[in-house]
């Protein structure tokens, strides 16, 4: 039991630092990624090639002066940003960062928690995530603020429904599992789920784009309309924890596509790799080979989804809209009943 | 402690949280308070669902009620911006004849109830009743009918809703014209 504790504990720790660490470093690759994409050189001055300056930033955030409107309502104000970065966080414990260790015949999962019911966990926390902006964006009783925290938890609700059905064509395409675990394991035969899945995981990424409320879709925080959108009226670190919650949404999410439909820790021929190395299976050289795969197939995403809001221009309010309720959810309904006649035929689905 | 299990603490510590925040819902003064402690509310009786190994239904619980109603809830709310100092004074007579009916409605629950702590509580099942794969069982084979017959009532009910929610277009091309 002790043991359990402990492992469970250290792993928990884990993914909470590396997130938070990779959080932060996504605003400088975000920096740089931009100024590659502008042929310009991006932060450059703080440390080699500018590497300090997450920590420059988080300095300053730290010691800025905090401003709390008098009419705004503090308790709120102040939960506001709190809410958000837990949400964030939550749902990284899903992810499975590399095979299973076994040590003296015990297996150890790398993951924080295998729930059974895992995918529609995903989906709950994404959905509650909405309340940490809503709160914030109330509370600061300012319209600007309000207008944008609206906008932020429409287009979430809206995108959530195309996202959540190109999710069950997925399970059903992956052998009916709802575990994350499972869904990762069942691509061990070297076929991702990106080959029956594409449609859905076009689907899926574009609502991935739309939930982090990232360009083109990050009319929450339209400048040019509303001033800075939710947190218009936050300063010094809350204003950063907002920020950092957006960077640590956009690396569990980048996790959750690399798991759903590209394998996960898994790569074609991982087993004749891992012969041919002469390591066995479940020892501690080979989860740490899949955890490297795992995370340079996230960071891959995660560079996507700069690429992205570096080259699109933002959308407007109606076309956002348009696209989520009128292009993406009858496309995704027709991927699934796509996916259920083919799986039939495959003979996977019985009565 | 104190002879109990840690489920009974879990479940005493849950049950006074979800009866609190009960109680906060209804003597907030500012409705989107309100609609947060429902909230808690909300997590609470997911929380309770756990208890009874209802893994799924938790999560659905807190997926459809939280993240989903609520968040309209609070979206009207927010966009009607209602708060105390637009809340309505009340006259003596709309609080007596309030208070009377929620006496009546006590008195009818109360009775409801009274007798029912001779019912004999059976516990059946396992602990894996809860699962995704036993409930889609049951429900997609003892219980089909009913699904079906829910499914179609949620269809005529989504149809209904759009229809009240549509625009009328001939009336409105006719006022722009004016």
């Amino acid at each position: 039991m002790e043991v359990f504790i402990i492992y469970k504990s250290v792993i928990a720790l884990a993914v909470f630092a590396v997130s938070l660490g990779i959080a932060a470093y996504s605003t400088w690759w975000e920096r740089k990624f931009a100024g590659l994409l502008q042929d310009r050189w991006g932060p450059s001055r703080a440390g080699k090639w500018g590497l300090l300056q997450p920590l420059a930033d988080g300095g300053k955030m730290l010691f800025k002066e905090e401003i709390i409107p008098n009419v705004s309502n503090r308790f709120l104000f102040v939960l506001a940003p709190g809410l958000f970065i837990i949400t964030a966080i939550m749902a990284g414990v899903l992810i499975p960062w590399a095979p299973s260790v076994v040590i003296n015949g015990e297996t150890y999962a790398m993951q924080v928690a295998d729930l059974n019911v895992g995918v529609i966990f995903l989906l709950s926390v994404t959905s509650v995530g909405v309340y940490g902006i809503m709160i914030g964006g109330w509370a600061s009783n300012n319209k600007y603020s309000l207008l944008g925290a609206i906008r932020a938890s429409a287009q979430m609700i809206s995108y959530e429904l195309a996202m959540g059905i190109s999710l069950i064509a997925l399970i059903i395409s992956a052998g009916g599992s709802l575990s994350f675990a499972d869904i990762v394991k069942a691509q061990d035969a070297g076929i991702a789920n990106i080959v029956p899945q594409f449609f859905g995981f076009i689907i899926f990424f574009i609502c991935a784009l739309a939930e982090t409320n990232r360009a083109p879709f990050d009319l929450a925080e339209c400048e040019t309309e509303l001033v800075g959108g939710y947190h218009t009226e936050y300063s010094a670190f809350k204003l950063g924890l907002f920020l950092f919650a957006e960077y640590i949404n956009m690396f569990v999410s980048s996790a959750v596509m690399a798991g759903f439909y590209f394998g996960g820790y898994n790569f074609p021929f991982a087993h004749e790799v891992y012969q041919a190395l002469g390591l066995a299976e479940g020892s501690i050289a080979v989860s740490v080979i899949g955890f490297l795969v795992y995370f340079t197939k996230t960071l891959i995403f995660i560079s996507v989804f700069m690429w992205v809001r570096w080259t699109l221009p933002r959308f407007r309010y109606d076309q956002l809209m348009n696209l989520g309720w009128k292009t993406l959810l009858p496309l995704s309904l027709l991927n699934l009943a796509i996916t259920v006649v083919v799986e039939i035929f495959r003979g996977n689905i019985t009565f | 402690m104190l002879g109990y299990t840690i489920t009974q603490w879990l479940f005493g510590i849950l049950a006074f949280m979800a009866i609190m925040f009960g109680l906060m819902v209804v003597f907030s003064r500012n409705p989107v308070n309100s609609v947060l402690y429902l909230v808690l509310t909300f997590f609470c009786i997911a929380g309770h669902y756990l208890l009874l190994n209802a893994q799924f239904l938790a999560v659905v619980h807190i997926a459809v009620y939280a993240g989903a109603i609520m968040v309209l809830f609070l979206f009207v709310i927010m966009l009607m911006n209602l708060n105390q100092d637009s809340e309505p004074q009340r006259t003596m007579i709309s609080k007596v004849i309030a208070g009377v009916i929620g006496g009546l409605l006590l008195l009818v629950v109360v009775g409801a109830l009274r007798g029912s702590e001779q019912l004999a509580i059976t516990r059946y099942g396992h602990s894996e009743i809860g699962l995704v794969r036993n409930l889609g069982r049951v429900l997609f084979d003892e219980y089909l009918f009913p699904f079906e017959i829910v499914s179609v009532l949620l269809l005529a009910a989504l149809v209904g809703a759009i229809m009240i929610g549509k625009k009328e277009d001939r009336p409105l091309a006719e006022s722009n014209q004016e």
